[in-house]
């Protein structure tokens, strides 16, 4: 049903961490190894070992750099579903095979109804959607849906893959609708942002930024100075009173 | 965006379908002989069903295609689907009442012109509603496919008339000529200011990074080419697209114009006109692709 | 249709889940296999395991590709066409052993020098360098010589540890990490965790590399250091905290030889040397009793400066304050050095400002109390909180042993080895130089038909230790511990195949090698190096090397050029010991080994590598691989992990032991020790206890704890090397003392590099080459996503890394006019390479970068002749010659560290220029074609993944197959 549903309470979603992402593409491959036997369809690689190789992948990790110089700032950047509020991804598909959730706000394909057409990822300003080449259907972040309900996982592993295996716990997961969890004191304490927000999408997943950091030509604070001069009698003179304190 | 000639084709054509029923069904062809309703309604019923079928042909589950009807109440492709289907309904319903009853009531004759233009609306709307593509999300976008399909469907009917034979009036011809001038005049006016200031989102809006100095991508995500790239990442150099332009206005309009002027009476004449123009509506649709952006081309370095 | 799709919650995941290690790099993580009707469903990290805590990388959570890549090969063959043409015929396992037995079995019993031994990325040194004591060859090396040697030379020999396998960053209690150039996986897990932990405690972490991605991208301060220079960088660091007096005295007296009595007496014999009683101990002034005593002597106020005469007339003083005449120099000054190392003075004393800050506003205490080994009782556990790690970027320089040392020496003047909030070392370290065995190999411990008389690879304390012959020549096909290279504590694995070509020192017969992609990526010239493969000796017409043997898993460039091919097996279907006597897994609070354990078993004709060495040593009867009987002693690596026991009571595995598997450390062989291992998760792991946590080097509770273990037999306790004597004992022979003295042409660079005291000079290529020529650095850096050459077999990683481009800087880019996609050619000395451009910031503006080993030869790794790899990626190892540019004295001078051997691979220098505009858009050298052996399976064109256990409306491909 593509007509977006009531807003729910629960809006689940990540924070990723860009203070924090150094690029690794753990989370990325991961997600291919859970969801290529998981979800729908396989994520097929077209020319796999060929000339062309080009898979379908739910979440992607861009580098991008900021500034000049010595103060230039290298940023890595994971991009996935944002499990958008106001969906366009949602609105356009022409099937229902697109929908959101009304449960938990997690946007989903359903396979067996989607056709294909590819509207859903034009109309997505994120480039969050892939189409794959082997099953002919949109394959997308799926939040790890046949994880975090899963009894057949352990209740510290119903979380979606690319939180769990995230070496510097760079991704966080939890209910953004509930402004005391983890995730939105997170959000609020590092003040987190929206993906373009003037797309008027009202992503869901938000993304802490970088901490901020000196300029490359910020004044030095002086060493303590605890030498009279920096000359050797100085020096001596300095280690034989401390020596002496130290008894 | 990749030009899929698939799509290209079905705009086109259709588009072309739809005018044509439009004038149709406001009666300036006579629809007197059975062979002339079923030729021109078979004419017309090809062009909007071949159209059509060139749309499945993108899909991955074309099988599946049926399911496109049934969200038109948020989607504007089911919508097109939807009204495409009752379009062909109401021709076909057309159709049969002038055969069997006559010319149709005014109203009706209107209304079924109307369902004609709404369809070709909602084609336009499929694109011109995506905020994600700065070019197609003007309200220009939807005027020129309408003006579009009018004015292919008004050289329709000019050939149609020379076809067969049914007298053509000089007001008729320059009704013709200002047609393709003024939608070429508008799809002009179009590629100078649609999208000329961008989706409004950058790669500091796309990305957060503020206050740190331009920011730029230095490493893709993947080093061969994935579904997006391929899909939306198509470019195509100003110069190259400045001259297809040029192509497109002389094929589509230009030529066409001419020959309407110079041999406005002749089947063959206006009939090449036609051709020409389907070529340069043809171009045309395929800038429409070529030059449109995605804005998830700044993830992969765009500025804008 | 309004209704909602219901998802199923709770789908099937796995049939079952077997727990064992990743073997994607060498961080060694605990894994949680997920099968499914027999295949592998998921790979993820295992939460319990203490090196990754259930985090996994990107090259981990490939491993499903990586498992059944096409390129894996499928039985032993044996080469039918000339080398290097990768013609093949598969040949059953008795004849490929009956065949490498024959060719080694002579080899023992005339002259096993004859062989070359060398393993590439493997862990099981232990068992590799034992058993090439056991056959008797002193030619064996693991790659540590082309690797990082510099930084375990480096810190075993000055603080009796090393970063990465043997030290950790106090990740929970530091205010302030520094990281000089690390190649990502050394170590890959616990690095991210511990940057995460660190970021999100608030604390500095400050990154010294040229490249500024990575673990750099998130760093407080990122100094683009121009490489090579991190030396210069870090002893201007020490001058502005000594003459600053930010520097912790009492810790240098008390852990450190600071206070240690060095004899002046130049152009004598002891010049230089520590001034010891007739115990042979190391003396120090009390500045109490003004008295000389031992240095080990209890409760003792050393004194830091002061002059003893001796009775010859020398005098001795306290090498602290040779410290201060070398360090207090105007020559480490801020801005002095600040162009040459691409640092601006300002920031290199900010860098000394924040180390200081931290290190002294910060201080942590811990009210531990403990006693040390000199007999003192302390209350409180003191802690500077600054911690370092540095690999490659240090490392693979001809001046990376002394940065090495420089940096250590850093630490130590901060107090912050071995303390809260600092650098720590994991067990079975630290052990001091003294406490490893030396390498065996001169003449006199050679004996055709016997085992060597010590193993192959050690510590040398001084001249007498090296590697040599009567005249001085070198004994080892590589030259380690000769004085090319004395203190090469890993080999010059690198040197191998060229030395053996050029029959210097001498040819071999055999080359044996595990897991080496020396045909490609592991080698400097790398085309110089598939000639020297295929040479041919002019009059015999043999090849040059005769006989190769070479074992991996895959379908390499280097399988090409073997003579005989031993396939491996792929990581799930092996027994491995990641052990204590290897390289360990421990963490600074515990202990820690691990196993692999066959999860699946093959489904073709492989062995695991180290059960086929055991099979052939058996064939040889090497000791200790055969009963009394002549039949083997071990049915496979397996039974060896179990049972073998390399001293009474200490085996490969330390948990488990004993009768009853409760033993941890010593225990007698234990038949069930596998399957505990195997019910424990695939690891084992015991606390340290808390007396026993820090300052290891002296703290007697854990000196007591690491004997209990095993790691040694007895207390090892010691002061950190800051002046090394070792050093200068080869010095005092280049300077014509002694028994053992370096040949001429060899005298002026070991007084001028071998300083005790750690120093820099440029490095070697620099200096070799005219600097205005090749005026930029070249340098790659290891991708997260792929390690080495085996992640383009793999579909997933190589979408990520299909090729890989020059980085620039703008600045560079600018001035030779080309921008983001063009070509250019990078010109060396030795070669040169035509490759794409790409642009970014974040460089140093004197260097050019690249991802290593994504380029791959056609035909090589079951790829397209026409794949990204083969057409837009590329080495820089075309460039890099193993050895230095000729000098005109008919020498070979490798391109190496001149202390131990170390490949100097980022001293490379290059000039750079725009392609023209009409060459093809492909880069250049490329290569002939290698054949496919035969037998491989053929990679799908479609890869679907898992297609059996999903839903699938396609269940055949429909686009195209």
């Amino acid at each position: 049903m593509t007509s977006l549903p009531e807003p729910s309470a629960i809006k689940l979603g990540l924070v990723i961490d860009l203070d924090i992402c150094v690029g690794c593409q753990a989370c990325v491959v991961n997600c291919k190894e859970w969801n290529t036997s998981g979800y729908g369809a396989p994520l097929s690689d077209s020319d796999a070992y060929g000339a062309q190789p080009s898979g379908a992948w739910l979440n992607r990790v861009h580098t991008f750099e900021a500034g000049t110089g010595a103060d230039a700032k290298v940023v890595h950047f994971p991009k996935s579903c944002l499990h958008c509020e106001d969906a366009p991804c949602v609105t356009v598909c022409p099937t229902g095979a697109s929908f959101k959730r009304s449960e938990d706000g997690i946007v989903l394909v359903n396979e067996d109804w989607c056709i294909g057409c590819g509207l859903c990822a034009w109309s997505c300003p994120y480039g969050a959607r892939e189409m794959d080449p082997a099953e002919g259907v949109m394959k997308k972040c799926t939040l790890c849906v046949d994880r975090i309900y899963n009894e057949n996982l352990p209740s510290e592993d119903q979380v979606p893959a690319c939180v769990r295996t995230c070496p510097t716990n760079a991704r966080h997961y939890g209910d953004l609708g509930d402004p005391n969890s983890e995730v939105s004191l997170l959000v609020a304490a590092r003040s987190g942002f929206d993906l373009m927000p003037e797309q008027n999408t009202k992503p869901v997943n938000k993304y802490l930024p970088p901490r901020p950091r000196r300029a490359a030509n910020d004044t030095p604070m002086s060493l303590l100075a605890m030498a009279d001069e920096a000359t050797p009698s100085g020096f001596w003179k300095w280690v034989d009173s401390t020596l002496e304190k130290l008894g | 965006m990749r030009p899929a000639w698939s799509i290209i084709f079905f705009t086109s054509i259709s588009g072309l379908g739809f005018g044509l029923a439009a004038w149709v069904v406001l009666g300036f062809i006579d629809l007197v002989h059975p062979q002339q309703i079923f030729g021109v309604g078979g004419l017309v019923m090809l062009l909007i069903g071949a159209g059509l079928l060139s749309s499945t042909l993108h899909l991955g589950h074309p099988e599946r295609a049926w399911r496109a009807l049934s969200q038109w109440r948020s989607s504007w492709l089911s919508r097109e689907g939807v009204l495409a289907v009752l379009a062909m309904l109401a021709l076909a319903g057309w159709g049969w009442h002038v055969f069997a009853i006559g010319t149709p009531p005014l109203w009706a004759n209107i209304a079924a012109a109307l369902l004609m233009a709404v369809t070709v609306y909602a084609t336009s709307m499929i694109y011109a509603s995506l905020k994600t593509v700065a070019r197609w999300h003007h309200p220009l976008t939807p005027i020129c496919y309408l003006m579009f399909a009018a004015a292919g469907g008004l050289l329709a009917i000019l050939w149609l008339q020379a076809f067969l034979g049914q007298g053509q009036s000089d007001a008729f011809e320059l009704a013709v000529l200002l047609a393709l001038a003024s939608a070429w005049g508008v799809k002009l006016v179009w590629w100078q200011i649609a999208g000329a200031n961008g989706s409004g989102s950058t790669l500091a809006s796309a990305t957060g990074l503020v206050g740190l100095g331009e920011v730029r991508s230095i490493m893709p995500p993947h080093t061969s080419e994935n579904y997006l790239q391929h899909e939306m990442g198509f470019v195509i150099a100003r110069k190259h697209a400045s001259r297809l332009r040029l192509v497109a206005l002389g094929l589509g309009g230009g030529l066409p114009c001419l020959l309407v002027i110079m041999d406005g009476g002749s089947a063959m004449g206006i009939g090449l006109a036609l051709l020409l123009h389907m070529a340069g509506v043809f171009v045309e649709r395929w800038l429409f692709f070529a030059e449109a952006k995605h804005t998830v081309s700044i993830y992969y370095g765009h500025q804008h | 249709m309004s209704v909602e799709p219901i998802v199923e919650r709770s789908p099937k995941v796995a049939d079952e889940v077997k727990k064992t290690t990743c073997y994607m790099c060498a961080c060694r993580c605990g894994i949680d296999v997920h099968l499914r009707d027999g295949k592998v469903r998921y790979i993820e990290g295992n939460r319990d395991h203490p090196v990754n805590k259930g985090v996994l990388c990107a090259k981990g959570s490939a491993g499903i590709m990586q498992h059944y890549s096409p390129a894996r090969l499928r039985s032993p063959l044996k080469r039918v066409g000339p080398r290097g043409s990768g013609q093949f015929e598969e040949i059953s396992w008795e004849e490929a052993l009956t065949t490498a037995t024959g060719w080694l079995a002579p080899i023992r019993e005339t002259d096993p020098k004859k062989l070359a031994f060398f393993t590439g990325r493997d862990q099981s040194q232990a068992l590799t360098g034992w058993w090439a004591q056991q056959v008797g060859t002193p030619n064996f090396a693991a790659h540590g010589g082309f690797c990082s040697v510099n930084m375990a030379a480096g810190g075993i020999y000055t603080i009796g540890g090393a970063f990465w396998e043997f030290g950790s960053p106090d990740w929970d209690l530091t205010e302030m990490f520094v990281l000089f150039g690390v190649a990502e996986d050394h170590d890959s897990n616990p690095i991210k965790m511990g940057l995460g932990k660190l970021k999100n405690r608030g604390k500095r972490v400050v990154s010294v590399n040229p490249v500024q991605t990575g673990y750099a991208a998130i760093s407080d301060d990122w100094y683009g250091v121009t490489p090579g220079t991190d030396g210069l960088l870090i002893l201007s660091l020490i001058r502005e905290l000594m003459q600053s007096g930010n520097i912790d005295v009492d810790y240098l007296r008390r852990y450190t030889n600071a206070p240690w009595l060095v004899i002046r007496n130049p152009g004598a014999a002891d010049d230089g040397l520590f001034l010891r009683d007739d115990d042979g101990k190391p003396q120090i002034l009390d500045r109490n009793s003004g008295k000389l005593v031992a240095s080990n002597s209890r409760s003792v106020a050393a004194q830091l400066q002061g002059e003893v005469k001796l009775d010859n007339g020398a005098i001795a003083v306290p090498s602290f304050m040779l410290m201060a005449e070398a360090y207090l120099d105007d020559a480490y000054n801020p801005d002095v050095i600040a162009g040459k190392v691409g640092i601006p003075a300002a920031r290199i004393r900010q860098l000394a400002a924040d180390l200081a800050e931290a290190a002294f506003a910060k201080e942590i205490v811990i009210n531990q109390p403990w006693t040390d080994w000199k007999g003192e009782h302390h209350e409180t556990m003191i802690g500077r909180p600054v911690s370092m790690h540095a690999m490659r970027g240090i490392s693979a320089h001809s001046n990376g042993f002394q940065t090495c040392r420089a940096l250590h020496v850093l630490q130590l003047i901060l107090g912050s080895v071995e303390v809260p909030g600092g650098f720590r070392f994991k067990p079975p370290y630290p052990k001091p130089a003294e406490a490893h065995p030396k390498p065996a190999g001169r003449p006199d411990q050679v004996t055709p038909g016997k085992p060597m008389a010590g193993a192959p690879l050690g510590y040398v304390l001084g001249p007498d230790d090296l590697i040599i012959g009567k005249d001085g020549a070198p004994q080892r096909i590589d030259k380690a511990f000769s004085w090319d290279a004395p203190m090469s504590a890993h080999g010059l694995m690198h040197m191998v195949i060229s030395n053996a070509v050029a029959g210097d020192p001498y040819p071999v017969d055999v080359l044996f090698m595990y897991m080496a992609n020396m045909a490609w990526n592991s080698s400097m010239n790398t085309r110089g190096v598939m000639e020297m493969l295929t040479a041919k000796d002019d009059e015999t017409g043999e090849y040059k090397i005769p006989k190769i043997i070479y074992s991996d898993a895959y379908q390499s460039e280097m399988v090409a050029y073997a003579d005989l091919i031993l396939p491996d097996t792929t990581y799930l279907e092996r027994h491995d010991a990641i052990s204590l006597l290897d390289r360990p897994i421990c963490e600074a609070d515990g202990v820690a080994d691990a196993i692999r354990w066959p999860v699946l078993p093959p489904d073709r004709d492989v062995r695991g590598f180290q059960s086929v060495l055991l099979d052939i040593g058996a064939r040889l009867g090497l000791p200790g691989m055969v009963n009394e009987d002549g039949s083997a002693k071990y049915a496979d690596y397996g039974d060896y992990i179990v049972n073998h026991e390399r001293k009474p009571g200490i085996g490969p595995l330390a948990g488990f032991r004993g009768e009853n598997g409760k033993a941890e450390g010593r225990g007698s062989p234990n038949p069930a020790q596998l399957d505990a291992y195997i019910e424990n998760g695939g690891f084992w792991h015991t606390e340290i206890p808390d007396a026993a946590k820090y300052y290891k080097m002296a703290n007697v509770a854990y000196q007591d704890f690491a004997v209990e273990m095993g790691f040694f037999d007895s207390p090892q306790p010691y002061d950190f090397q800051i002046y090394s004597e070792v050093l200068q004992k080869f010095r005092l022979a280049a300077e014509g003392h002694g028994n053992v003295q370096p040949p001429e042409h060899l005298r002026a660079r070991v007084k001028q590099c071998f300083t005790p005291l750690p120093s820099w000079y440029p490095p070697f290529e620099g200096s070799a080459i005219d600097e205005d020529e090749f005026p930029i650095h070249a340098l790659t850096q290891r991708p997260m996503a792929m390690y080495h050459s085996w992640g383009s077999q793999n579909p997933w990683l190589r979408q990520i890394h299909g090729h890989n481009p020059m980085f620039l800087s703008q600045t560079l880019a600018t001035k030779i006019g080309v921008g983001e996609g063009d070509w250019i050619w990078v010109t060396s000395h030795h070669g040169k390479i035509r490759v794409p451009v790409a642009v970014m910031e974040g460089v140093n503006e004197h260097t050019i970068w690249t991802w290593n080993a994504i380029g791959k030869r056609k035909g090589a790794w079951q790829l397209d002749a026409d794949a990204p790899e083969v057409k837009k990626g590329f080495l820089l190892n075309h460039l890099i010659h193993e050895l230095l540019p000729p000098k005109g004295d008919g020498m070979r001078w490798a391109n190496s560290d001149p202390i131990t051997g170390q490949a100097a691979w980022f001293d490379l220098r290059v000039k750079i220029e725009a392609a023209a505009e009409d060459e093809p858009a492909e880069v250049a050298p490329q290569f002939d074609q290698i054949a496919s052996p035969p037998g491989l399976t053929k990679p799908e064109a479609m890869l679907r993944y898992g297609l059996e256990w999903t839903k699938s409306a396609t269940k055949k491909s429909k686009k195209g197959q």
